[in-house]
């Protein structure tokens, strides 16, 4: 019954304390404590204890209404939560925006992407923060930089990085939206549905991506309803039901079986019971 | 896993010919159809009138074309954002009111003053009207709407209160030499030389910069035809303007500042959208306003910014209209001239629907129409004939332009 995640082991939710110095090198980037999000009189999220490793994929499942996306949300600093606690390598931060989000490295790619059709790529991965040259837009600078960037994450299927990203398909303006996160330095990309809408091969090249990801020391959290995808690129699992994370733990502890169990009903008879947070 | 390295670079095809006919079956042939219709008109014009293609008649044109063209740029602004301001012509009419109104005998005012306060009228109007869009968040069309009868009422209160019958002329000089006034021969000589030269050389050196970062570049022989058609775009352009085209002993000679106006106009709008970080974010808002918000781009800011912009641009256009009526009445077509504005931005190309245009499309779209009324006007076609066929020539650009654009891959 010995968990291997030693980090969940060391503290509690009422004991935030032991967060932070001291501890042994652990590899968790992200530490939620305790987080609440009420709307009004609606708890959208209870009391979530959420570790995220660095440079793993996390795959965050539940069904509809579960308090996934509420999640990712406070995460992100769309909606910063009611209580809680947040830690970043061990330090404790408010988000409150998705400025604060962004300048401790957290990007998050929702399902529509945020991609202007009519620009081209290197157009769209600079968007907003554009290199400039004596206050002239430094072109060949940002587009070997986009280049340079999609090589890094093997992103080859696209012909020209100055064709626009109306033209492009599912999978590769997925994938244009992922570099650009991972442009801006991010140590946590998170990712919301990102093979929702795509074909078998072109999902299979997101999932690629998303390995290219965490290979390169980027921590991921992908919202997904596709248990295929689930355990064909996660590390570990985090399930929610009804706004409380109900288990989470590496990947092989899972099966299909107990994760559709848990994801309807919120238990399941064959994960360990530690792995399911008492509260 | 893969032997081969993954490249992204140079995949173009290096024959000039494969990468034309590539990109005309993607439908990224640009103006290509639009200029060929230009040609065809003009070659249906001369045919019927030996007077079209004349350096005098050119000339004329080129001036008829410069009000069409300076009110297109203006609505391309907003085009850019999807959005529409139908006050531009009474806008532009108001403006030249101003310029002409405050350097007439009563007021006094010298030329610079009355050209400031002319662009000046034009920048504040189009920064209230932005900013009431956005205030009232309302579309555009209906707030502009309701100004563009509130500037047609200003326009004939102002113009009446002067009481000289509805009609006030020009009496300084510089105001009506914006478009009477001229280049000396060899100075239009040199204005032209020195464009045709800068945008060769700047092509060139474009290139070169691409190719010594080991990005795709233009094939060397799609430069160089560019660059021969740009020559003998600059040699037409000295013969219409440096052609004597006066009567009698009395010689006309040289480019009118209008047209020198509308060139920088031209580039500097050109160059603001293409190479600035502003121009950059009308674009992307025209594109997709909720990216460009989450991009960290204040959409409003740049929303006023255009209204702005094309305010401005209206104003330099109501000051080459009015020195060519060599005055002001109070019953300028500001609602005509509106839509002829947008109807140049559409034939040159650019969308109505936001994210896709280009300040020249409204000299090539300006251009059609002004060789339009020009060469109708030499036919002595009647004023029903000239307006049902204004409509098919609108009706067929525009068909035609959205047929070739349709599954187009690259950025405009």
């Amino acid at each position: 019954m010995n968990s291997p995640e030693t980090n969940r082991s060391s503290h509690s939710s009422s004991n935030p304390e032991a967060v932070g110095s001291g501890e042994s090198a652990t590899s968790t980037l992200l530490r939620l404590r305790g987080i609440t999000k009420s709307f009004g009189a609606v708890q959208a999220l209870q009391h979530v204890d959420l570790d995220i490793p660095a440079g793993q994929v996390t795959a965050l499942i539940g069904d509809n209404g579960a308090g996934k996306s509420t999640l990712i949300k406070t995460i992100s600093g769309i909606h910063p939560p009611t209580s809680g606690e947040v830690f970043w390598d061990g330090q404790e931060v408010k988000i409150h925006t998705p400025r604060d989000a962004a300048s401790i490295g957290i990007a998050t790619v929702y399902q529509d992407l945020a991609l202007c059709d009519n620009l081209d790529i290197v157009q769209n991965m600079f968007l907003g923060r554009e290199l400039t040259k004596n206050g002239v837009l430094d072109e060949l600078s940002m587009e070997t930089a986009t280049k340079q960037t999609l090589l890094d994450l093997s992103v080859h299927t696209v012909k020209s990085v100055r064709q626009v990203v109306g033209s492009l398909s599912g999978g590769q303006r997925q994938a244009i939206a992922v570099a650009r996160a991972v442009m801006r330095e991010s140590r946590l990309v998170i990712l919301d549905e990102p093979t929702a809408a795509l074909g078998v091969s072109q999902t299979a090249n997101v999932l690629s991506l998303i390995k290219t990801l965490s290979s390169r020391g980027i921590a991921v959290i992908v919202i997904t309803h596709n248990l295929a995808d689930v355990f064909s690129v996660a590390d570990n699992i985090a399930v929610m039901y009804l706004g409380n994370l109900v288990s989470q733990g590496p990947i092989h502890q899972y099966d299909t079986t107990s994760a559709v169990e848990l994801i309807t009903t919120g238990q399941s008879s064959s994960v360990p019971a530690q792995l399911i947070p008492n509260n | 896993m893969s032997t081969t390295p993954p490249t992204l670079a140079s995949q173009t095809p290096s024959n000039p010919w494969t990468v034309l006919w590539l990109r005309l079956r993607r439908g990224d042939s640009g103006m290509i159809p639009i200029v060929v219709g230009l040609i065809a008109l003009c070659v249906y014009f001369q045919a019927r009138s030996s007077s079209f293609l004349t350096a005098g008649n050119l000339n004329n044109l080129s001036i008829q074309a410069t009000g069409y063209v300076l009110l297109g740029m203006a609505e391309i602004w907003l085009l850019l954002l999807g959005e529409i301001d139908l006050s531009l012509g009474f806008l532009s009419g108001l403006s030249g009111a101003a310029a002409v109104i405050l350097t007439d005998l009563q007021f006094h005012w010298p030329w610079f003053a009355g050209i400031a306060m002319a662009l000046l009228v034009g920048t504040v109007v189009g920064l209230f009207s932005g900013a009431l869009v956005i205030g009232l968040r309302l579309p555009s069309f209906i707030v502009t709407l309701a100004i563009q009868l509130a500037l047609l009422g200003i326009l004939i209160w102002v113009v009446d209160a002067q009481g000289t019958g509805g009609t006030i002329s020009i009496v300084n000089g510089q105001l009506h030499s914006i478009v009477y006034g001229h280049l000396s021969v060899v100075w239009t000589d040199i204005f032209i030389g020195a464009t045709v030269i800068g945008l060769i050389v700047l092509s060139f050196v474009r290139n070169q910069n691409r190719r010594s970062r080991e990005l795709d570049t233009t094939p060397t022989a799609f430069l160089l035809i560019r660059a021969v058609l740009l020559a003998a775009a600059g040699v037409l352009a000295s013969w219409v303007f440096n052609t004597n085209r006066g009567y009698f002993t009395l010689k006309i000679q040289g480019m009118p500042y209008a047209i020198v106006i509308l060139g920088v106009m031209v580039a500097a709008s050109t160059f603001f959208l293409n190479r600035t970080k502003p121009g950059r974010y009308l674009y992307a808002i025209g594109g997709n306003q909720e990216a460009a918000r989450r991009g960290g781009i204040q959409v409003n800011r740049y929303r006023v910014l255009a209204f702005a912009l094309a305010g401005f641009t209206s104003g330099v256009a109501g000051l080459v209209y009015v020195s060519n009526l060599n005055g002001i009445n109070d019953a300028v077509p500001g609602g005509t001239q509106v839509l002829y504005a947008v109807g140049a931005a559409v034939i040159g190309g650019t969308s109505l629907f936001g994210g896709r245009g280009k300040m020249v499309h409204a000299l090539v779209g300006g251009v059609v129409i002004g060789v339009i009324y020009n060469g109708m006007a030499l036919l002595s076609i009647s004023v029903y004939g000239q307006y049902l066929a204004t409509a098919g020539v609108f009706l067929v650009a525009v068909t035609i332009d959205n047929v070739a654009r349709r599954g187009s891959t690259v950025s405009r």
